[in-house]
């Protein structure tokens, strides 16, 4: 058949025609550019409005990013260099970096301590944010706070060695007692960590002067250090009792259920500004009298208040998002209240809550701005305080709040960016 | 303290009953720290400079009584506190006294329940405003925006001053100094208004100090001083002393220059040996031992000695001596008796 | 749990109230109560203590003296002889107003990015991520205070509009942008019959209008269903707004107040304060940021056949959004926002770093500052943002219930 056909015909082509090129609207970054930059014609003039806007905020800060000064020791000698033409005056930056970083008390001689702690700190939270790390580096972030609070305040060994055996012997107490039932277990870890602080309390010798590192006053913390300090303190501090508060909430005890409710609703009510006031100018007024507890400790209590609440609203979701299955699974089981939470309700209401909490983590930590209000020397405090009233640099605005804002976008964009990752690791429902 | 910080509730509470009963003087000597109260950063009276030592005049007072205690001008633990946390933090006693240009007023004194332990600085509200501006007057600023450093009495008599004259203005509140200078440079207010003090202090950071004018009238009175809580008597006096100390020192001459002169042996005066312990018991009465005035003047010398070097006409902040001289130049310092 | 039908014939035992779950429940509730009983009397005798010690008391009177200073932005009538009492009031509906507007800008901010973000332009889509992801990741505060040093610095001052040639002019010769604020002309009528009769009739002349315009449109959707033609209402409808309300504004004489350079500072017109401003737009900027994230994950959480189906139907793509996802994503995104508008609130308490006198700064501040009562101050400041919070959440959850999808 195919050969009469063949013959039939004047000219059959016997190989095959190579491919030809697309047309040019339709390949490479033209093509890109048709579909993505100027498909209609609304669509060009956003682009061209995008690329205006592009081109008035880099031509605004190009020149200035590019033309600044590193090295002078005052605006004033700066505006010299500079000589009328564009350009930031970073060397405020460099002038004053120790400040921007440690605030302006930490003793000079002693940076090497925040800096080794902040090393450790990586290490430690390594295995907590990354699963594939061996599981014995947990040990040491078990110890990171006991070490990071020594080396950050110095003094004697002994406080960071007596905290650490107590929660050590409640850990054991709590391990014996908890065969029998948790509340003993638990109440006991609380009475012998107490027990055990109180008799060490003892052993610490009144005068620091001779420790190893010389003591340091919370009260010379300060710039970004304090802002880190503060964040992870107290997102550190307010899981667990957000964890309990989110159980709280969903108990079945009414009178517990009230007062989480009301804590919780009444915290999220409230500016964090206004109970930083109350750590500033009213918590003084609760402790016993005679008494006096660093500005850093007050305000430490009422952020960690402040972020348990909410993330305790976080975790109420996860756990109001678990299929009501999974609790009368693990009751058919016959497990306990404590067991149900710790070995089946948690591990699956926590998962679902990491993004919300790493949200909260790093609202939180963006908060921590605030404590410049109550006097605290935290970078912005730093910023719009000393440094700015000081006569060599009054007047430089931007550089300092280009670098403040710098900061605090590193971090927070790194910590989200971590989050989509887990997030996506962590997904187990094979969508 | 510290302890009591990581050891929960009944460790505080144990530390708590031995401390409690004892005075402030007591609590300050067994901890070897004065803990001061100031401002947040003023330069002149109180400012960290740029290794983070804090200077300043409030300072000075605060490292003499320092001095005076423990012997040591360094044992001070400085507190920046803000308008709003300052009677609290001394109240609550997280600080031993207060040194922070706070204006000695009625209601403050009875009702707060505090001690001014007397005057280190007399001030008044005064306006800064541009030369360009032609304003030669505070009456002439009706309808002008004005920005007021909050935090003393500076916004009520602000107030009472544009109220008693019948002219309008509008006020904008600022809690720092640095934030107001923004402002008032890049002319969102015609005027600033704070102390006298402070205005000159703000104007010698400006690029051109010469271009602002600090206008004649003053509208209040504002005494400065020390304060310490209410009901601690034997504390009180300790601080008024020392400020009388530096008072009476420059009255009678004596100088960081003579000091170590005088304070060998009794002189012929009696009231500079009474004064530096070569005479009399006074130290002893003050729970001191009697050389403590000696001490408190080595810091920094006498009181023209400490205004010289942080506020004086030498400085950048320029301040003539005023009101501020004593009372035989015609000022207002006039120290009670050593005696 | 107990049940009444066959009740346990044993005796009581004291370990029945750790291990029997009938009592157990009971027994960790009186714990907690005597705990909390005894946390509260511990905190109360402390503060009864330090204040018998410094001599204080707790006194609400000082809210009946005199205030003694004076605030930039009032909405109500005060001046430094009212009562701290009444300071308190303007600054409460200063911080009323500042969360208003910034909650109405925030979301016309984060709808359009959040939208935009999912545009099919990729210049626009990536400048838009660039937004969010920025405002969201540096603390509101330092956004505050850079956008008020922004003003300060960019905006001119009053005095560069003197002189015959000045450095700064007008705008459109009506409005003034100034770093003190903005001076827009202030509306009023010459044979008008004062400020609120005014107000009320032009009000009555609107509300008169809507319901002839719903008339129209009812009649229209009568018409066609009936033959399936539409009748054309647009120019009818513009007709009915806006040609008796230009009659009203003719017949009561309509003029306008514009601001004058006068002194040191321009008169006349309304002015809106600077603090203000930075305040608001930072506020709402910032939110906006993140309403623009709920606004995307609202959208992208209708289902993608949804908006395929309405493309079937032929619906242009504006129409699509606006008529089938925009309603549904709504749904996903009011929860969110609620609390993004009560985000808003509380933040409006960092005023305080520009200036702007809300509850924080008058009450939280001056007040605080001059009386020195501290305690008082902050309890009437937080109970005050608490009673806001719940109301807002009260009324924007009746709000999210009545739009919930209702499901049968």
């Amino acid at each position: 058949m195919s050969d009469t056909h063949a013959h039939s015909v004047a000219f059959v082509r016997k190989t095959e025609i190579p491919p030809a090129p697309p047309p040019a609207s339709q390949t490479g970054i033209v093509k890109w550019l048709r579909e993505n930059l100027f498909a209609t014609w609304a669509n060009g003039l956003l682009t061209i409005a995008a690329l205006y806007v592009i081109y008035l905020v880099l031509s605004v800060i190009l020149p200035w990013l590019f033309g600044g000064v590193w090295n002078t020791s005052s605006l004033a000698e700066c505006r010299e260099v500079l000589q009328g033409r564009v350009g930031g005056c970073f060397s405020v930056l460099t002038e004053r970096w120790p400040q921007l970083i440690y605030g302006f008390t930490y003793p000079t001689d002693q940076y090497w301590r925040p800096n080794v702690a902040f090393l450790f700190m990586l290490v430690a939270i390594a295995p907590v944010l990354f699963f594939d790390l061996p599981r014995k580096l947990l040990y040491f972030t078990a110890a990171f706070p006991f070490v990071a609070y020594w080396l950050i305040w110095g003094g004697s060994i002994l406080v960071p060695i007596v905290a650490a055996v107590g929660i050590i012997a409640g850990y054991f107490v709590f391990d014996r007692l908890n065969k029998s039932s948790f509340a003993a277990g638990f109440f006991g870890a609380i009475a012998t960590a107490f027990v055990i602080w109180y008799l060490g309390g003892f052993l610490i010798p009144e005068d620091q002067s001779g420790a190893m590192l010389s003591p340091v006053p919370s009260r010379d913390l300060g710039g970004f250090m304090l802002n880190m300090m503060l964040g992870l303190t107290c997102v550190s501090l307010s899981l667990p009792l957000g964890i309990a508060l989110a159980l709280g909430r969903q108990s079945d005890m009414p009178f517990i259920k009230w007062i989480c409710v009301i804590f919780i609703e009444f915290v999220r009510g409230v500016p964090l500004i206004t109970l930083l006031f109350v750590a500033s100018v009213m918590l003084a007024y609760l402790f016993p009298p005679g008494t006096t507890t660093d500005l850093f400790l007050r305000v430490v209590i009422m952020i960690t208040m402040f972020s348990s609440a909410y993330i305790a609203e976080v975790i109420r979701g996860g756990l109001a998002a678990l299929p009501k299955g999974q609790y009368e699974g693990a009751d058919s089981l016959g497990l306990d209240y404590p067991q149900a939470m710790r070995l089946i309700i948690l591990p699956q209401a926590l998962k679902i809550s990491i993004p919300g909490i790493v949200n909260i983590a790093v609202g939180l930590f963006k908060d921590t701005t605030l404590v410049s209000v109550i006097s605290m020397f935290d970078v912005l405090g730093m910023i719009r305080g000393p440094i700015l009233a000081s006569t060599e640099w009054n007047g430089v605005y931007w550089e300092l709040l280009g670098f403040a804002s710098l900061l605090f976008f590193v971090t927070c964009y790194g910590i989200s960016q971590y989050s989509q990752w887990l997030e996506r690791r962590l997904a187990t429902d094979h969508r | 303290m510290k302890k009591s910080v990581f050891f929960g509730a009944a460790t505080v509470a144990a530390l708590a009953a031995g401390a409690a009963a004892a005075g402030t003087l007591d609590d300050v000597k067994a901890r070897g720290k004065l803990n001061c109260g100031v401002t947040t950063g003023l330069v002149g009276f109180a400012a960290p400079d740029a290794n983070g030592e804090w200077k300043g005049f409030d300072v000075a007072v605060c490292r003499a009584v320092a001095a005076a205690v423990l012997d040591d001008p360094n044992a001070v633990e400085f507190v920046p506190t803000t308008g709003k946390t300052r009677f609290t933090a001394l109240a609550s006693g997280e600080i031993d006294m207060l040194a922070r240009n706070t204006t000695w007023t009625f209601s403050r004194d009875v009702d707060l329940k505090f001690e001014f332990t007397g005057i280190n600085y007399y001030d008044g509200q005064g306006f800064m405003v541009p030369k360009d501006l032609g304003v030669s007057s505070a009456k002439e600023l009706d309808g002008a925006t004005v920005c007021i450093q909050t935090g003393t009495t500076t916004e009520l008599n602000l107030a009472d001053f544009f109220r008693a004259n019948n002219i309008s203005y509008e006020p904008v509140p600022i809690e720092t100094n640095a934030e107001a200078q923004q402002q008032y440079l890049a002319g969102a207010c015609d005027v600033y208004t704070t102390d006298a003090s402070g205005l000159a202090a703000t104007r010698a950071t400006f690029e051109d100090p010469s271009a602002h004018v600090v206008l004649p009238e003053i509208v209040s009175k504002e005494p400065l001083g020390p304060l310490v809580r209410h009901g601690d008597n034997e504390w009180g006096d300790l601080v008024r002393w020392t400020l009388n100390a530096l008072i009476t020192a420059e009255e009678l001459g004596v100088t960081s220059a003579n000091l170590a002169e005088m304070a060998a042996s009794a002189g012929g005066n009696p009231e500079i040996n009474r004064l530096l312990g070569t005479e009399g018991n006074l130290g002893e009465m003050l729970g001191l031992p009697a050389d403590w005035a000696v001490k408190a003047l080595a810091v920094g010398g006498n009181y023209g000695e400490i205004f010289e070097a942080n506020i004086g006409e030498a400085t950048p902040i320029g301040l003539a001596r005023g009101l501020n001289a004593q009372w035989t130049d015609g000022g207002l310092l006039y120290s009670p008796p050593f005696r | 749990m107990t049940t009444m039908t066959d009740p346990p014939k044993e005796s009581f035992q004291l370990s029945m109230l750790l291990n029997d779950t009938r009592y157990r429940s009971l027994t960790f509730q009186a714990i907690a109560a005597i705990l909390l009983a005894l946390s509260i009397w511990y905190l109360g005798n402390n503060l009864i203590q330090n204040l018998r010690a410094a001599g204080l008391n707790i006194s609400y009177e000082f809210l009946g003296n005199p205030s003694g200073y004076d605030i930039n932005q009032t909405l109500v009538e005060y001046d430094s002889q009212s009562t701290h009492a009444r300071a308190a009031l303007v600054g409460i509906l200063n911080t009323l107003l500042v969360a208003f507007l910034a909650c109405v800008t925030a979301t016309v901010f984060g709808v359009i990015a959040g939208v935009l973000r999912l545009s099919k332009n990729w210049l626009v889509a990536k400048l838009m991520a660039v937004y969010v992801e920025i405002f969201r990741n540096i603390p509101v505060l330092i956004w505050i205070v850079i956008i008020f040093t922004i003003m300060i610095a960019v905006l001119p001052g009053p005095r560069e509009f003197r002189g015959a040639d000045p450095d700064a002019s007008m705008f459109l010769g009506v409005a003034a942008f100034t770093n003190r604020g903005v001076y827009i002309p202030q509306p009023y009528f010459i044979r008008g019959f004062g400020g609120v009769a005014d107000l009320l009739l032009v009000i009555a002349f609107l509300a008169g209008s809507f319901f002839a315009v719903r008339a129209v449109n009812a009649r229209a959707t009568r018409i066609q269903e009936a033959t399936g033609e539409r009748p054309q209402t647009l120019w009818t409808n513009l007709a009915i707004w806006f040609g008796p309300l230009i009659v009203l504004f003719l017949a009561l004489g309509l003029t306008f107040d514009v601001p004058a350079l006068k002194g040191f500072n321009f008169a006349g017109g309304i002015k809106i304060g600077g603090p203000l401003i930075a305040l608001w737009f930072a506020l709402s900027i910032y939110t906006g940021a993140f309403i623009a994230e709920n606004v995307r994950a609202g959208i992208q959480a209708v289902s993608k056949g949804q908006t395929e189906a309405a493309s079937a139907l032929g619906l242009r793509p504006g129409r699509v959004m606006n008529l089938v996802v925009l309603p549904q994503a709504l749904r996903v995104i009011i929860p969110p926002l609620i609390s993004q508008y009560l985000n808003i609130t509380k933040n409006s308490s960092l005023a305080i770093a520009v200036g702007y006198a809300d509850i924080t700064a008058t009450l939280g501040g001056i007040t605080l500052n001059q009386t020195g009562r501290a305690i008082e101050c902050i309890l009437l400041l937080m109970l005050f943002y608490l009673t806001a919070s719940l109301l807002i959440s009260a009324f924007m959850n009746v709000y999210n219930a009545s739009i919930k999808l209702k499901e049968r």
